[in-house]
């Protein structure tokens, strides 16, 4: 344990005072040091971490980690990592958000992200509801469940992050909770290593919005839930959906390879450079706009 | 610093505006621009995207949509790249979330805007003025910006050159308001050498990383700018911060950041003002515009002038931050100011105010959707001498 937190000092911010902004029992802090054991094994540079973020508890992430740190707008943090990670790619790019965050106001930029397949990683902190604004409902709330503006219990159904990510086409997908931390870093630094977008889903607790709102008893019944209502996605295959009902899976739900986006782009590039054809193509691109001018407006010059 | 011969492309061109301000970017040496396809400004990203690969070192991406392309080229100017984008009145509506976070975080990069009539969809493909006060004011809070209004293919080439270089010197998104008439019009455009167009290099800090303060100002009110990967491990964010870059929530962090963000502009006024003035002297009456209305004010002057009227004219290149000293001056000199713009009155109210009741003010609108009658301003004119 004093390695780990050896490691914690290591990469959080000398000049950046705690306690956090998080309440005490929030699941935050283990998805921020998971994280910071995930980028310590695999060896990346502190100079060379990008880690970004939008808007929410989760948004608060970047500020206490000793890395080129980005709190960006709300829902926007997977396309302001877009542009860090193609201007420089040398970048290890972690984009850190919640699950309103990527999937409601952000669920667009989300889904073309993963589409995309620009080497970088996505982690979906998903406890569920909007924590900072003091627990309004999510697209990750499930049905029946309460937040403060679904009073009487949610009327509509929740996204299964994964499988989203999963279906909008990201070549690694993971998913585990805060309870199960140890995991979590193993899954996250697979994901960093992954060479594509990679997303990780990591399901963590909210006592102070969701958890009093939904008669769990503390913070830590909450880990308590995690741990007797999750299944590795191994042991799941094997399970009916009736025993399924109600649980969440873990471990690695996708990992496939695909051509990555800057590779492709400088392929190209590269091809235009070497291929007197491509030249000639782009120089034909470049004259049929003349052209058009030219047809447009023929008399001027 | 001379601008890096790769991305010049020197010579005489036969381009339309939109095209002229994409080789414009280039030679400015902006290597990344982040865009979503929307009429009549597609041509920029377009250009752009079959020019970066052979100018090389670059970059062009579609995002899924307006609000992701503002968001990835602050990414982009983060990582070290001059960066911009290119929309039109809806995406410029949707623009705005991630210009305030520019301008919040003081990001050099270049917003080119090819007006269209609105409002929403309004006339996609014919021209428009009527952006003008968003470009002032349509992000939430207070700030300041620059804006430059081109009036054909050859200064939307210059200008993106200026917007550019505005951009590094301020640390601020410089937005480039050209309409769908400067974008789809097509004349002669030179581009001269390398070596004789003047870049203004982003104000790197050079000093020890570990003493890196991100919004530390400089005497010019500007911090050094950084880039991800070079040591620094800086904090940026949208939030009220402090010279760190972390936040704070308080009046008096608000009040420091906020009066210097918009500081660093307006005492600048002056000097970032570009104006192009003309006769002037002895006119009774001055016609200010901008943009394609400019062009189109001449055969009106030129008539007026024909039948002995005393007409000036004061052309703003640069609409924001206003030139406020010079239009206070010049309602002093003359009889009436007269305004024609493709809108109902927008820099029509500015210039109202700082004519003080000096001079009369008479605003020649047009709705958009092509450019004003000839006969207008000219009536305008005469309007004015009553
Ligand atoms: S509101 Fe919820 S998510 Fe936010 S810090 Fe508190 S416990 Fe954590």
């Amino acid at each position: 344990m004093s390695e780990a937190i050896e490691t914690a000092r290591t990469y959080l911010r000398p000049s950046k005072k705690l306690p956090t902004v998080w309440c005490g029992g929030c699941g935050l802090g283990i998805i921020l040091s998971a994280m910071i054991r995930a980028i310590a094994r695999v060896g990346v540079e502190k100079n060379d971490v990008a880690v970004v973020s939008g808007i929410g508890c989760t948004g608060r992430m970047p500020t206490y980690v000793d890395f080129n740190t980005l709190h960006t707008t709300h829902g926007r943090a997977l396309a302001f990592a877009t542009g860090i990670k193609l201007a420089r790619p040398s970048l290890t790019v972690i984009a850190a958000m919640g699950d309103g965050d990527a999937l409601a106001i952000g669920g667009n930029h989300f889904i073309h992200a993963c589409r995309r397949n620009i080497d970088m990683t996505a982690i979906v902190a998903n406890n569920s509801i909007y924590g900072m604004t003091g627990g309004q409902y999510s697209p990750t709330t499930p049905h029946g469940k309460r937040g403060t503006t679904a009073p009487y219990g949610n009327v509509e159904h929740a996204f299964d992050v994964a499988s989203l990510a999963a279906g909008a086409g990201a070549t690694f997908v993971a998913r585990s909770s805060v309870y199960h931390a140890r995991e979590l870093d193993r899954l996250f630094e697979k994901a960093i290593r992954h060479k594509g977008f990679s997303v990780v889903e990591a399901v963590t607790n909210c006592y102070t919005s969701y958890g009093r709102l939904n008669n769990h008893a503390s913070p830590v019944e909450m880990l308590r839930w995690m741990k007797e209502n999750s299944v590795p996605f191994a042991a799941a295959a094997k399970m009916d959906p009736e025993e399924l009902e109600g649980k969440f899976t873990r471990g690695v739900i996708v990992d496939r390879e695909l051509p990555e986006f800057i590779e492709s782009y400088d392929e190209q590039a590269s091809a235009l450079a070497e291929n007197p054809v491509a030249v000639e193509q782009v120089g034909n691109i470049l004259r049929r706009f003349d052209a058009a001018a030219e047809r447009l407006n023929p008399k001027s010059g | 610093m001379k601008a890096d011969p790769k991305g010049v492309l020197t010579g005489a061109h036969y381009l339309d505006g939109d095209h002229a301000a994409a080789e414009g970017a280039l030679a400015a040496g902006c290597r990344f621009l982040a865009g979503y396809p929307i009429t009549p400004s597609t041509e920029v990203a377009e250009r752009f995207a079959a020019r970066i690969p052979k100018v090389g070192g670059g970059v062009f991406i579609q995002m899924e949509d307006e609000l992701a392309s503002m968001a990835a080229i602050l990414g982009g100017a983060w990582a070290g790249k001059k960066s911009m984008t290119v929309t039109s009145g809806p995406g410029f509506s949707l623009m705005m979330e991630n210009l305030g976070l520019g301008i919040m975080m003081e990001v050099p990069l270049v917003l080119i805007n090819v007006q269209r009539g609105g409002p929403s969809t309004g006339l996609p493909t014919l021209p428009g003025q009527a952006d003008m006060m968003q470009a002032r004011w349509g992000s939430h809070g207070d700030y300041e910006i620059i804006a430059i209004c081109p009036s054909s293919p050859q200064e939307a080439f210059d200008y993106m050159i200026t917007a550019f270089n505005f951009s590094e010197k301020y640390r601020v998104p410089t937005l480039v308001m050209m309409d769908e008439c400067v974008g789809h019009m097509t004349e002669k455009v030179v581009i001269p050498p390398a070596d004789e167009i003047e870049i203004t290099p982003r104000k790197e800090y050079t000093g020890p990383p570990e003493e890196y303060l991100p919004y530390l100002p400089d005497k010019d009110m500007i911090p050094w700018m950084t880039k991800a990967g070079d040591g620094t491990r800086f904090h940026t964010t949208g939030l009220t911060h402090d010279e760190k870059g972390y936040p704070v929530m308080n009046a008096d962090c608000q009040e420091t950041l906020v009066r210097r963000l918009v500081d660093k502009i307006r005492t600048n006024a002056d000097e970032i003002a570009i104006l192009e003035e003309e006769e002037i002297d002895g006119a009774d009456v001055v016609l200010i515009s901008y943009g394609i209305s400019s062009r189109v004010a001449i055969p009106a002057i030129e008539r007026a002038r024909r039948e002995g009227l005393k007409v000036g004219s004061l052309r703003l290149v640069t609409v924001w931050p206003f030139p406020e000293t010079r239009v206070r001056e010049l309602a002093k000199n003359v009889k009436a100011l007269v305004i024609p713009e493709m809108n109902y009155g927008q820099v029509y109210y500015e210039i109202e105010r700082c004519a003080a009741g000096n001079a009369r003010t008479v605003l020649v609108p047009h709705a958009g959707g092509w450019v004003h009658d000839v006969d207008d301003i000219y009536a305008g004119i005469k309007e004015g001498l009553k």
